[in-house]
């Protein structure tokens, strides 16, 4: 049958039936809480989950981890596992040496930064328990975790650097001996005026010292990280599936590391439970499948349990900041000095440095102030390498300005909110250039705060703590303030370029108008759970005219979804749905030129709306894009010259970070007694600009929300002092259930972003990056009688305990607080 | 090896397995029921909840020797809806109306803890709800549209009680011992 | 992960499981509900040459009257346990203590008997045991032997069981009298284990406090008996300045562990306040 012919057969059975190409579109697509497509497959059990995947033949790999933190390998025997039952293959690094290459990092922040080799698999030296010495391949997994008992490994010692402040230390043990150094690089970064001038200018300003720690995180999404690799070894072609964030950067990594052809590469994500920016790396085991699978031309999988997870895949945060703000007696901000020691881990993963350099630019947040200094000092320990995880550098910027602006207030025996509002930047005043060099583009942090206020009933709250206080009630009250900014849309490539990231900020897109009016949409961001599918098909649908339900959104392969840089920044609405936006604009170009051609009117006469084309003057000529579609693909009767396809790319490259904001308030009961705290109250309204389905961006807000107020109460990785992790499993490292988190009240305003032509900002990290210092904040302020002025995170029941208690004693409240106003007794202040 | 037989989401089974193989992986490698994830090895998170005779079990914590008679349920199983035509539970109705899911990898675990709750409590509070699902775990929700999503299946089972048969003859509500928790 | 290889077989006799397990020698295992000793095996914490099943031994199972003690089959589930109206008529305390016990999936398979034979010191049910000077019914190739819960816990996951006897059940004697009772248990999130839990029996008579019985979760290798609060409040007043002050040495005598989640002077802290708030709320003095 000939193209003609074909094309012929469908515009006849379509003809047949006119229901097909005549659907109407409603309208109202944006902003509408649609309920998700993705649904029905998760809800029943449909899912393709990496882990589910079999194929004739598949093959299993285990890997053999250190279990030290930091030694000598002196041997590895892997044959006592090659006469196990059903094993195939079995392999150390020194057998993968040739072939296994060295896992990437993309971010070398500065030209010196230390850059040690990370072998998928060590081969003289392990530098952190869970780090691998050896895979085994078998049948089956049971046989494949039996057969790494049998591997013989000889270790030698060596001693184990687990503090960031020792490892810096004159003498210190070496991580990587070779380097002569812990210390990865130092990031200087200054905005503003001079900061040490600007307070000699200043003698009589307020100077309040603060000294914070974020400690170390697990990401924990439910789904653990799991990888297939198919090859056709004769071909030396491969297809890689992977529980990833990043399919596309994923692949050209892998052609890196490997040797491998890129486009012998085929990556694929399938249905993905969950990132939160761990899978968003290019990890060992990707490696090993695939050079394994090369080795023996057969399908291998790995899929890590939750205890190897938590040894294997990337920990978040893990900062000590000192931090420094000063500000004029009356409370006007002069200046913030930072410094910062982030904790790398053993080695770098793909944007392990990068990760405090993005929060760089956060810490002045909201506030106008004249100087700003900050230096960051990346180290190494043997630890689990730390990289992205939700939020990454902004929830840690975030929490030290938030923090200290509280112990400022406290100092100068300000209310806390007030000190905010006399500081941060009016609504009126946008675009405003930040001291930190961002230009913020929009916001209105007045409106979003009078909104919350109103939901918290901060009056009656601040009344009621009042009265606890003067009675000494064993369960006292605390109010915690997080009026937060964010940079989403990563990113600007020039910015990325600046800031030696080893690649753009740029997403792609790409509508294919099917003959029956049917749209596909490819997006090179890659979702594990967000709802792109929806939203995208939201933005199709509305820009387009057609029926939402006609719309399918295809992500995660890289053969049909070719482009992309993934998901992560909280980027895929702002940089992909932008890029979907503009392309579905020249979806409609094309068709108006295919339209004016049919309705033999003037191009400039035909105009679009609702998905019809209508010719000026003449409402009866009109077609419909469905109608249009389907003479484009018939192509009987084309302008002169014409593809005849509708189909587009666009590849969109934002000109500016979008800078979503909000306020959060948290109130909190602390028994006194036990030291417990239990949230009351949270209310939170954020501005994430326009908003496509009010729906999803409420269900990020919430389990933001969950992850950063885990941070502030529950979660913390902990490892003794030989470097093993004390809390990996789940039994240790406290992931909160339903029955440990209160309702979220969520509330919104909308202040268009005017970086790009949707008006949105993102969402995906918001909740995280506002929760953790209202919640701190609250608890802060509910012990602040006894003269705590600060409290590391977690806040368990212990620490707050012995914030205030002596010997098991529950100390006197040694003054009052004051909020301003009336009240001008001194506060319990004291710098750290 | 040991012989067992089971009936997951109403087809029996017979296979031999090693004595030491998890149910979930029983039914995820060997039967290809692979609706039921595996999220922890501590049986801290729920993800691998299914019923087992009716009752809600973490699945990554009994072996498929034990499961040996048994008649299990999985997501796939319940109410059918697997296939086109099948029809959801009003559990699963729920947490898609009420966004109760995210990346979904929870979700089967909290599907079947969900509908085994309201077994036995079809009346619950809210504080029994977040209660009653202490044993599952979600890292996206943040579980405030869950709770919703339980709530408003509870009331919708209530008044569909005649076309329910497994809930009208349940038991009736048990209410939690008081003073059970600090 | 995936637990090591072991032979498995499923008696339905208490006889042939002591037998099995006689069989099975040192490295046997006896599998209860598994809650417990599942994850062990998944994690390669312990490498049992076999399991000896307990599921088909239907003696094990269910509760019954045996005139001054409630008789609980070592095999009934926390879930039945909850069910259970006789347990609830006469041992209230351990419906209290065995709601709070992991989660509702988790409880439909873990049993009775089997939390308490793995006798981990952080687990609920082992002081509510000790504090209602509960027995345990032991078989073995000997025949069988009663051991009362003061003397069963031995140490940390350590029992006075031999390794080849069984819990077939669990005498708890019925409390006689005007009881209230209360299990209070302090855990940073809700399906963590205790870090500190206390189980309270107490009697009232004639607006006085006139019995305590108190058993101490994770404050110790083993369930621990607060006996000097016991003592100061054998006669006490009903008044919640009282309990506080009998409270006061809750956590005399015991040797709590330190760890993640709270250091020892903690745990002592957390047992004197506990112990005042599950007094006061068992004796009905506070809500």
């Amino acid at each position: 049958m000939t193209e003609q012919m074909d094309a012929g057969f469908v515009a006849e059975q379509i003809a047949e039936h006119p229901e097909a190409v005549h659907k109407p579109y409603a309208g109202g697509e944006l902003g509408r809480g649609r309920r998700r497509k993705e649904d029905a497959k998760l809800l029943t059990g449909q899912t393709n989950w990496t882990d589910n995947i079999t194929l004739p033949g598949l093959l299993h790999m285990s890997v053999l981890r250190s279990p030290m933190a930091h030694a000598r390998v002196l041997s590895v025997d892997v044959s006592p596992a090659l006469e196990m039952p059903g094993v195939i293959a079995a392999y150390s690094g020194r057998d993968l040496a040739d072939v296994q290459g060295s896992l990437p990092c993309a971010w070398p922040v500065t030209p010196e930064m230390v850059h040690p080799d990370h072998s998928p698999l060590a081969v003289d030296e392990v530098r952190y328990v869970g780090d691998g010495v050896a895979v085994v391949i078998a049948r089956d997994r049971y046989a494949a975790a039996d057969a790494l008992e049998a591997i013989v490994v000889e270790y030698e010692q060596l001693p184990a650097v687990v503090d960031m402040e020792a490892a810096l230390a004159e003498g210190a043990a070496l991580v990587h001996s070779d380097k002569g150094t812990n210390a990865c690089f130092t990031w200087p970064f200054a905005g503003g005026a001079d900061y040490a001038e600007t307070l000699a200018g200043h003698p009589d300003a307020v100077v309040v010292r603060r000294r914070f720690r974020q400690q170390r995180l697990l990401p924990s999404p439910m789904e653990p990280r799991s990888v297939v690799v198919a090859p056709i070894a004769a071909a030396d072609d491969y297809t890689v599936y992977s529980s990833t964030q990043i399919p596309h950067i994923l692949r050209v990594m892998l052609a890196l590391v490997t040797g491998i052809g890129e486009h012998k590469i085929r990556v694929i994500a399938p249905d993905v439970g969950g990132g939160f920016g761990c899978k968003l790396n290019v990890y060992a085991e990707e490696v090993l499948a695939l050079v394994v699978a090369r080795k023996l031309g057969r399908p291998i999988k790995w899929t890590e349990s939750r205890s190897e997870h938590y040894q294997a895949t990337i920990h978040g945060r893990d900062q000590i900041q000192d931090i420094e703000i000063a500000a004029t007696p009356e409370g006007t901000l002069l200046g913030l000095k930072v410094e910062l020691l982030a904790d790398m881990g053993a080695y770098l993963q793909l944007v392990t440095p990068g990760v405090p350099i993005l929060g760089a630019f956060m810490f002045p947040a909201i506030y106008k102030m004249d100087a700003y200094s900050f230096t960051c000092t990346g180290v190494f320990t043997t630890k689990t390498p730390t990289d992205a995880y939700r939020g990454a550098g902004r929830p840690e910027a975030t929490y030290a300005i938030e923090r200290i602006m509280d112990e400022l207030a406290a100092e100068l025996g300000r209310d806390p909110m007030d000190l905010r509002k006399q500081n941060w930047i009016k609504h009126e005043e946008f675009p405003f250039e930040m001291v930190a060099g961002l230009t913020y583009d929009s916001g209105n942090y007045e409106a979003a705060t009078e909104l919350a206020e109103q939901m918290f009933d901060m009056t009656a709250l601040r009344a009621e703590q009042a009265e606890r206080r003067a009675r000494q009630d064993p369960v006292q009250l605390g109010i915690g303030i997080s009026t937060f900014t964010e940079m989403c849309g990563l990113a600007p490539s020039r910015v990325l370029g600046s800031l030696s990231y080893g690649a753009g900020g740029w997403e792609a897109a790409q509508i294919r108008m099917l003959p029956t009016g049917k749209v596909e949409v490819t997006s090179g961001a890659t979702p594990h759970g967000q709802g792109h599918h929806t939203a995208w098909s939201q933005i199709v649908a509305d820009a387009l005219g057609v029926p939402f339900e006609d719309v399918e959104v295809i992500t995660g392969d890289t053969d049909s979804s070719p482009k992309g840089m993934d998901t992560y920044g909280s980027r895929s609405l702002v940089v992909g749905g932008v890029a979907i936006h503009k392309a579905t604009g020249k979806v409609i170009e094309k068709a108006k030129r295919v339209a004016a051609h049919l309705l033999e009117a003037a191009e400039g006469d035909v105009e679009f709306a609702g998905g019809t084309f209508t010719v000026k003057g003449s409402p009866e000529a009109s077609l419909t894009i469905q109608q249009v579609a389907l003479a484009t693909f018939a192509a009987h009767n084309l302008p002169e010259g014409m593809e005849p396809t509708l189909d587009s790319d666009y590849v969109y490259d934002p000109e500016n970070f979008s800078y979503p904001h909000g306020t959060h308030l948290c109130a909190v009961m602390i028994d006194t007694e036990t030291g417990f705290t239990k949230i009351r109250k949270y209310v939170c309204v954020d501005d994430v600009g326009k908003i496509v389905n009010p729906v999803i961006v409420q269900g990020q807000i919430h389990g933001g929300l969950a992850q950063g107020i885990a941070q502030a109460l529950y979660e913390e990785a902990v490892h003794d002092a030989e470097g093993n992790l004390i809390t990996g499993s789940m039994v240790d490292y406290l992931i909160p259930s339903a029955a440990d988190l209160p309702h979220f009240h969520t509330g919104r305003t909308e202040t268009a972003s005017t970086s790009n032509p949707l008006g949105v900002k993102g969402v995906g990290e918001a909740g995280t990056i506002a929760s953790t210092p209202a919640v701190i904040n609250a608890v802060v302020d509910a012990l602040r009688p006894w003269g705590v002025d600060n409290i590391d995170m977690p806040a368990t029941p212990e620490r707050v305990w012995r914030a205030i208690h002596d010997d098991g004693t529950l100390r006197v409240p040694s003054g009052t607080v004051s909020y301003g106003g009336a009240q001008t007794a001194a506060t319990s202040g004291g710098a750290a | 090896m040991a012989r067992v037989s089971m009936k997951v989401d109403g087809v029996v089974y017979e296979d031999h397995v090693e004595p030491r193989t998890l149910l979930v992986h029983h039914l995820r490698e060997k039967l290809g029921r692979v609706g039921t994830p595996v999220g922890c090895d501590t049986s801290n998170c729920g993800a691998c909840i299914l019923h087992v005779d009716g009752e809600s079990v973490k699945s990554c914590s009994v072996l498929a020797v034990q499961a040996d008679g048994a008649d299990i349920t999985t997501i796939q199983g319940l109410d059918g809806g697997e296939g086109t035509d099948g029809a959801w539970h009003p559990v699963q109705t729920a947490f898609q109306e009420h966004h109760g899911l995210q990346c979904g990898y929870c979700t089967p675990g909290m599907v079947m803890a969900a509908v085994d709750l309201l077994r036995t409590n079809p009346d619950p509070t809210e504080d029994e709800v977040r209660h009653g699902l202490e044993g599952n775990l979600c890292r996206c929700t943040g579980y405030v549209n869950i709770v919703k999503a339980v709530l408003s299946a509870a009331s919708e089972l209530r008044g569909q009680g005649a076309h329910r048969g497994s809930f009208q003859d349940a038991a009736p509500a048990q209410a939690q011992p008081a003073g059970a928790r600090a | 992960m995936i637990p090591a290889p072991f032979e498995y077989v499923a008696p339905t006799s208490v006889a042939d499981a002591v037998a099995a397990l006689g069989e099975a020698g040192e490295d046997g295992k006896v599998l209860a509900g598994g809650q417990s000793l599942i994850p062990v095996l998944r994690l390669r914490l312990a490498f049992p040459s076999t399991l000896v099943d307990l599921r088909k031994v239907e003696e094990l199972r269910g509760v019954r009257d045996d005139g001054d003690a409630l008789v609980i089959g070592a095999m009934t589930r926390h879930d039945d346990v909850l069910r259970d109206p006789l347990v609830a008529r006469h041992a209230a305390l351990v419906v209290a203590a065995t709601a709070t016990v992991a989660d509702p999936a988790v409880r439909h398979r873990g049993t009775f008997g089997g939390a308490l034979a793995h006798a981990d010191p952080a687990g609920d049910l082992a002081a509510v045991a000790l504090a209602l000077d509960a027995s345990m019914v032991l078989e073995g190739p000997g025949g069988r032997r009663t051991v009362p819960a003061s003397e069963f816990f031995v140490d940390y996951l350590e029992t006075a069981m031999q390794p080849d006897e069984i819990l077939v059940e669990v005498r708890v004697p019925k409390l006689q009298g005007q009881w209230g009772v209360h299990y209070e248990k302090f855990n940073r999130v809700a399906q963590a284990w205790a870090i500190v839990g206390v189980a309270v029996a107490v009697r009232r008579d004639n607006g006085s406090l006139a019995e305590a019985r108190i058993g101490l979760t994770n404050m110790g290798a083993t369930p621990v008996r607060a006996r000097a609060t016991e003592a100061a409040l054998a006669g006490a007043p009903a008044d919640v300045g009282s309990v506080k002050a009998a409270a006061a040495s809750a956590a005399d005598g015991t040797t709590p562990p330190s760890d993640l989640n709270g250091a020892a002077d903690y745990r002592a802290h957390l047992a004197r306040v506990l112990t005042a708030r599950a007094v006061a709320r068992a004796a009905g003095l506070t809500g």
